[in-house]
């Protein structure tokens, strides 16, 4: 116990907590207006995809075009849930039976591609993605192209609950034992083999959480925005979950909600031109890889633990 | 029994233009191991190139093609230059990376300046229709078809009997040792990037003219297709591109015309997924063992 909350844990709660009441202060005080709302709920959403992604891409280093495939499903199951049921208890339902198809598919999805190699793997992610859109786009249930409408389910206190439960469960992952497996798989897979770790099953659990993880996004932006279609989840929606962990840096989970964020602001800045956004991130990809191929913080995290170190340091530099 | 062989006939023209697009991804990955994700977007380049040279300059369809093929193969090399020649002792997934970010670039860039609205590709071939049989076979196909073939000839030409093919091969095998013989490895991949770029333009002006529209987001879902049948083939191979393309284009077509055209994209990832499950080396690749 004196482990869990040692200076550094608390530092953390504080700066949860701290960051919720300024939002809903803002929010109630309406500085936040409803536009601004929007931007925050898509940040939330988008952290929930980054970080989970990260998690398959940064920590595991298999990399997965499907992501987008994966917060189909769990946008689907919430937004047909909520069709038959229209209550916070049908949309609980959706979420939860988003989180087992997406795991069922993951699984059906990792065992046999997660053999495959570096691009091999990414295209074969990408191709299970297409094919989950192409499925919902032809089933009766979805209402096909045309996508489903439906309520406002959620508010800002349950949506920022989600996602720090989120962020704890794959925060925690990385740290237990099965993601430091998962980490030495990205390192060198061989090596790790070599020392008795089955990598097959340390990286089917990466892919199962990431994609669970993903399609509870996708029923966050189902039951936010009122409108859910196929086209929405195409493969250029994992290349957006994928140009923020590459911003954010591979590996490091402070560094996709960072980029989460920025990207977020800029993309409500930048809406009015949003062709000169594409050009951007086109550009922004390219140097990045060029210049600094790790993303802005490369494997590092941003923590506090890090910068009591630092402070400490200094202080011992002064004497 | 009529609407197999139409579909086959449809299916090969289809093929054609897939198996062109598929030939420039498997030799820059036989060559630098990386997947040309803007390769896509280099055909969709094409397309427009030779829109431009038929509607400004008034030229007919060979002119056109040849345009088309020198603009795309000098954007090739620019682009190799610019994005990919940094990258080349980085990881595969750097360079991956890399290629997507060129493949929104230019998505981009086309939406900017050309506008994102489908425009209609001018008909310069004749539109007659030949019956044979019950089936109905187009000049257009035929001039896809032949062009195709023609252009597949030429390339195995080169690679199989000029200097420059025998550079190609010499660094796909074994790029240090190539160096260490004196072939200058730089110059030998900008030469791929410039072939496999002038056969996605000619793909990208004989599918203009199949299909009489173009878009500047035409490229996304032909350049995986085609990617996927450079994989069937072998990645790599050059006559593995050639059958792969002609294959999928043939499932596709096959699909469609028995009532399963909402599916037919699902069709071609199945394929994908089966074949890099049962054979990842490809129909005709050799599979290599990992050494440490």
């Amino acid at each position: 116990m004196k482990k869990m909350f040692n200076k550094y844990n608390l530092c953390w709660i504080l700066s949860m907590i701290g960051s919720y009441v300024l939002l809903s202060v803002l929010m109630s005080a309406g500085i936040i207006d409803s536009v601004y709302q929007t931007v925050v709920t898509t940040i939330i959403i988008n952290i929930i995809l980054a970080t989970s992604l990260n998690l398959i891409i940064g920590i595991t280093g298999q990399f997965s075009l499907g992501h987008a495939g994966f917060m189909c499903i769990g946008a689907y199951s919430a937004g047909v849930m909520v069709k038959q049921m229209p209550s916070m208890t049908g949309f609980m339902l959706g979420i939860l039976i988003g989180v087992i198809i997406s795991a069922i598919v993951a699984m059906i999805v990792a065992i046999p591609t997660l053999r495959l190699k570096g691009d091999y793997l990414a295209i074969a992610t990408l191709g299970f993605g297409e094919i989950i859109r192409i499925v919902v786009l032809n089933m009766k249930i979805t209402n096909g192209a045309a996508g489903l409408v439906l309520p406002k389910m959620l508010n800002f206190p349950f949506m920022y609950g989600v996602l720090m439960l989120c962020l704890i469960v794959i925060i925690n992952f990385v740290r237990s034992a099965p993601g430091r497996a998962c980490i030495s798989v990205r390192e060198d897979e061989i090596a790790s083999e070599a020392m008795g770790i089955n990598t097959t099953k340390y990286k089917v659990y990466a892919f199962i959480i990431g994609a669970v993880i993903a399609s509870i996004a996708g029923a966050m932006y189902a039951g936010n925005f009122y409108v859910i279609k196929p086209e929405m989840f195409t493969f250029n929606k994992s290349i957006d979950i994928l140009v923020m962990v590459v911003f954010g840096g591979m590996g490091s989970m402070t560094g996709s909600v960072i980029a989460a964020i920025v990207i977020g602001l800029l993309n409500s800045f930048l809406q009015n031109f949003s062709s000169v956004r594409m050009i951007v991130y086109g550009i922004a990809l390219v140097c990045i890889m060029i210049f600094r191929p790790s993303g802005l913080l490369g494997t590092k995290e941003f923590t506090f633990s890090g910068i009591g170190n630092f402070i400490k340091k200094r202080k011992e530099v002064k004497k | 029994m009529t609407v197999f062989f139409q579909q086959l006939i449809n299916g090969l023209s289809l093929g054609s233009i897939y198996a062109l697009i598929a030939l420039g991804y498997t030799m820059v990955y036989g060559i630098i191991k990386l997947i040309n994700f803007a390769h896509g977007d280099i055909y969709m380049l094409g397309a427009y190139i030779g829109f431009m040279a038929i509607t400004v300059l008034g030229v007919g369809f060979f002119p056109a093609l040849l345009i088309a093929m020198v603009g795309c193969a000098i954007l090739g090399v620019v682009i190799e230059r610019v994005a990919y020649k940094p990258l080349r002792n980085a990881t595969r997934i750097a360079a991956l990376i890399t290629a997507i970010g060129v493949s929104y670039f230019i998505e981009a860039m086309t939406q900017r300046f050309m506008g994102t609205n489908v425009r209609a590709f001018p008909n310069v071939l004749s539109t007659e229709v030949i019956q044979f049989a019950g089936l109905r076979i187009s000049y257009q196909q035929i001039y896809i078809f032949v062009t195709t073939i023609v252009l597949m000839l030429i390339l195995q030409t080169i690679v199989k009997k000029t200097k420059v093919g025998r550079a190609m091969r010499a660094v796909s095998v074994d790029a240090d040792a190539a160096r260490l013989m004196g072939i200058n490895v730089d110059a030998t991949i900008s030469y791929t990037f410039a072939i496999g770029s002038a056969l996605a333009g000619a793909a990208g002006v004989l599918v203009g003219i199949y299909y009489n529209s173009i878009n500047p987001l035409m490229g996304m879902v032909p350049g995986v297709k085609a990617f996927i049948a450079a994989v069937f083939g072998g990645i790599g191979i050059v006559p593995g591109a050639m059958f792969g393309g002609f294959f999928i284009g043939i499932a596709e077509a096959l699909v469609s015309g028995y009532g399963g055209s909402l599916y037919k994209d699902a069709v071609v990832y199945i394929i994908l997924i089966v074949i890099l499950i049962i054979k990842p080396a490809g129909l005709l690749g050799k599979n290599v063992k990992e050494k440490v």
